[in-house]
């Protein structure tokens, strides 16, 4: 070897760096607060003046573009037999439950509606920080020996996104999720009823909801720890013996994560639209998540290359991660298609009513189409080539763009169920996207200062560090 | 001079790949042009070693993708908008949507295809080719470097001498008819 290989590698986490994510955190908050203050001082009158103007039922009734056109017009073809009211959970004539629903503030529904699109964000990005570990444990993959650490980092942001899920949901379950009111149960009082929602409250209810959050929250949290120790064990002690434990624990987890993530889609995200379901939904945000992941463990892995640290890291290893997010971009768009396709085709209103809630709004379809844009054509098109897969410059910026984009995503799947026609996008979701994304830089950088960043007494580093693609 | 109807090679042959690998770059040191080594298995590095430029078989394969695509999109919109056009389910004649599916499989289908076919005719394996075979023991237990003349400046005499510094156990000569 040419160069002398350091695998006794540790991140010191900078003042500089700090510094950088507190001014982020503090332009955030600063613009929270200007966002939040205009929004405050300027709903009221607003919002009720447009609310009379612009019903959502209008809008679901007027003449939209091309495919779409054909579903709304069945809509109207298939009233009664329950139908309708699933089709129209909004202008299903129970003034209670909407005023209950509505009565809350279009900021506060705003701040709410993104703290929850940023909590089911950040989560997954620190959950496929655990899950990628896991992956390759589980099968015995040598190449990202010399990057595991990175995605192991990651996961310790799951307490607090933990906690953050929690609170939000205590202080503001009834502002996000529809199916939370106690009217809609009331068999006694017609107006509020709603027997579809109440169908559902087997799985859906507080109890079990808070519960399932709970639960997959510990599951999570005590394999992070477990995968962790062991890999600090290994650390300190060498051994193949550590690593036999780490796949085992990796094999197990991957078992309850195919399960817990699913349910944590249908409960975060999907329960926002009560009345409507689509069963790949969880493989939906998973594929989200995924993609997200890979590109915020290339982005630090490419932060930390040019910061000085991971010599070992080659384009090799950067190729392989670019394949991952070219690939996974294309499984997103699949899984992204396969549900829009069956629904389009089938017609069903209580289906088609997502779509339609998404694509004839003038503010929301346009997102619904840039989302396609920047998570399918941009990633498919500029990834595609070898080389670049290999270049740092096109990978920070198809990882920032495909960032950015299943944000949009998730964006998009939450903000039309809590904000119906009002959703927008200004001050407060810029500065709680840096807010949330500082914070949890902070809580990554931190904890990888506080492991070595190479693993290295990992029994196939040798792989990792000579591999070649 | 008549213009040659053979392909005139020298083989140096090799029983171990690291003295492969150190001899190929002792040869394209001394600036003998190497054509190919054919491996009884993968030698991990040799496409360096030997100064390969990377395959252009990718390109072929994105163009028999856009091929794909293209072909699947106007057979539909011909055949539904145009030559027979059918309601169904209540669409539009051209909808776009419903025309995905096909259109992604025709794009795979013909991509793979193309690129095998490629691959086919440019490692001349295409129906009536005739493969060389340098040595049959390339198949087995030798390495078989493979230097055709008409790309070397060298007379066969340097270049078996260029071989015979790098600890190859055969040097052969070989023609083949150019068809």
């Amino acid at each position: 070897m040419e160069h002398p290989i350091h695998v006794e590698e540790r991140y010191r986490f900078t003042a500089g760096l700090k510094k950088v994510l507190g001014i982020l955190l503090v332009v955030g908050v600063v613009l929270l607060a200007v966002g939040l203050f205009f929004g405050i001082s300027g709903s009221g009158a607003h919002h009720h003046a447009e609310d009379s103007l612009e019903s959502p039922i209008e809008a679901a009734e007027s003449p939209v573009d091309g495919a779409v056109g054909a579903q709304s017009g069945a809509l109207e073809t298939l009233p009664g037999q329950g139908g309708e009211d699933s089709a129209h959970p909004r202008a299903s004539g129970n003034p209670t439950a909407d005023a209950a629903h509505d009565d809350a503030p279009v900021w506060r529904k705003q701040l709410f509606s993104n703290i929850w699109i940023n909590n089911v964000f950040f989560t997954g990005l620190a959950i496929i920080g655990l899950f990628f570990v896991a992956i390759q444990y589980a099968a015995q993959a040598g190449w990202s020996a010399s990057i595991i650490r990175v995605p192991l980092a990651m996961a310790s942001w799951l307490p607090i996104a933990g906690v953050l899920m929690l609170v939000t949901w205590l202080i503001a379950s009834h502002d996000l999720f529809h199916w939370t009111h106690e009217s809609l149960y009331d068999v006694n009082n017609p107006d509020t009823y709603d027997p579809i929602i109440d169908g559902k409250k087997g799985y859906l209810n507080p109890v079990f909801y808070l519960a399932r959050m709970v639960i997959f929250f510990a599951i999570w949290i005590l394999f992070f720890f477990l995968i962790r120790r062991t890999s600090m064990e290994e650390d300190l002690h060498g051994g193949t013996s550590y690593w036999y434990k780490l796949r085992k624990h990796s094999a197990i987890f991957l078992v309850l994560f195919a399960v817990s993530s699913s349910m944590a889609a249908w409960d975060w995200v999907m329960s926002i639209d009560p009345h409507w379901f689509s069963t790949l939904f969880g493989w939906y945000v998973f594929a989200s998540w995924w993609v997200s992941g890979l590109a915020a463990i290339t982005l630090i892995v490419i932060f930390l290359r040019e910061a000085g640290y991971m010599k070992i890291v080659n384009s090799n290893h950067l190729h392989d991660l670019g394949k991952f997010i070219f690939a996974f971009s294309i499984f997103w768009t699949y899984l992204w298609f396969s549900q829009f396709l069956l629904i389009y085709y089938a017609n069903i209103p209580e289906e088609s009513i997502y779509y339609i809630e998404r694509l004839t709004s003038d503010y929301y379809s346009p997102v619904f189409f840039i989302n396609l844009i920047l998570n399918f054509f941009f990633p498919f098109l500029v990834l595609m080539t070898r080389d670049a897969k290999r270049h740092t410059i096109f990978l920070k910026i198809v990882c920032a763009v495909v960032l950015f984009g299943h944000w949009l995503d998730f964006y998009l799947m939450v903000t039309p169920g809590v904000m119906k026609d009002f959703g927008g996008f200004g001050l407060i979701e810029v500065g709680l996207i840096l807010i949330y994304a500082s914070a949890f830089g902070f809580v990554v950088m931190t904890s990888l200062s506080k492991m070595g960043l190479i693993p290295k007494h990992h029994p196939m580093l040798q792989e990792s560090i000579h591999h070649h693609i | 001079m008549a213009v040659s109807t053979t392909d005139n090679y020298i083989l140096g042959l090799y029983d171990d790949e690291d003295v492969l690998m150190e001899a190929v770059r002792t040869v394209r040191k001394q600036g003998v042009m190497i054509e190919e080594v054919y491996s009884p298995f993968p030698i991990h590095g040799l496409d360096e070693a030997l100064g390969y430029t990377r395959s252009r078989l990718p390109i072929a394969a994105f163009l028999f993708g856009i091929l794909g695509t293209t072909l699947a999109l106007t057979m539909q919109i011909y055949m539904m908008g145009v030559d027979w056009p059918m309601i169904i389910g209540g669409k539009d004649f051209v909808a776009l949507p419903s025309f995905i599916p096909v259109t992604f499989e025709l794009t795979v289908l013909l991509s793979a295809l193309g690129m095998v076919a490629t691959f086919l005719i440019v490692s001349n394996l295409k129906p009536y080719g005739r493969p060389r075979i340098y040595d049959l023991r390339s198949t087995d237990n030798l390495h078989v470097m493979a230097i055709n003349l008409r790309s070397n400046r060298l007379n066969p005499a340097q270049i078996k001498d260029v071989l015979a510094t790098t600890q190859a156990v055969e040097i052969n000569e070989k023609s083949f008819d150019l068809v």
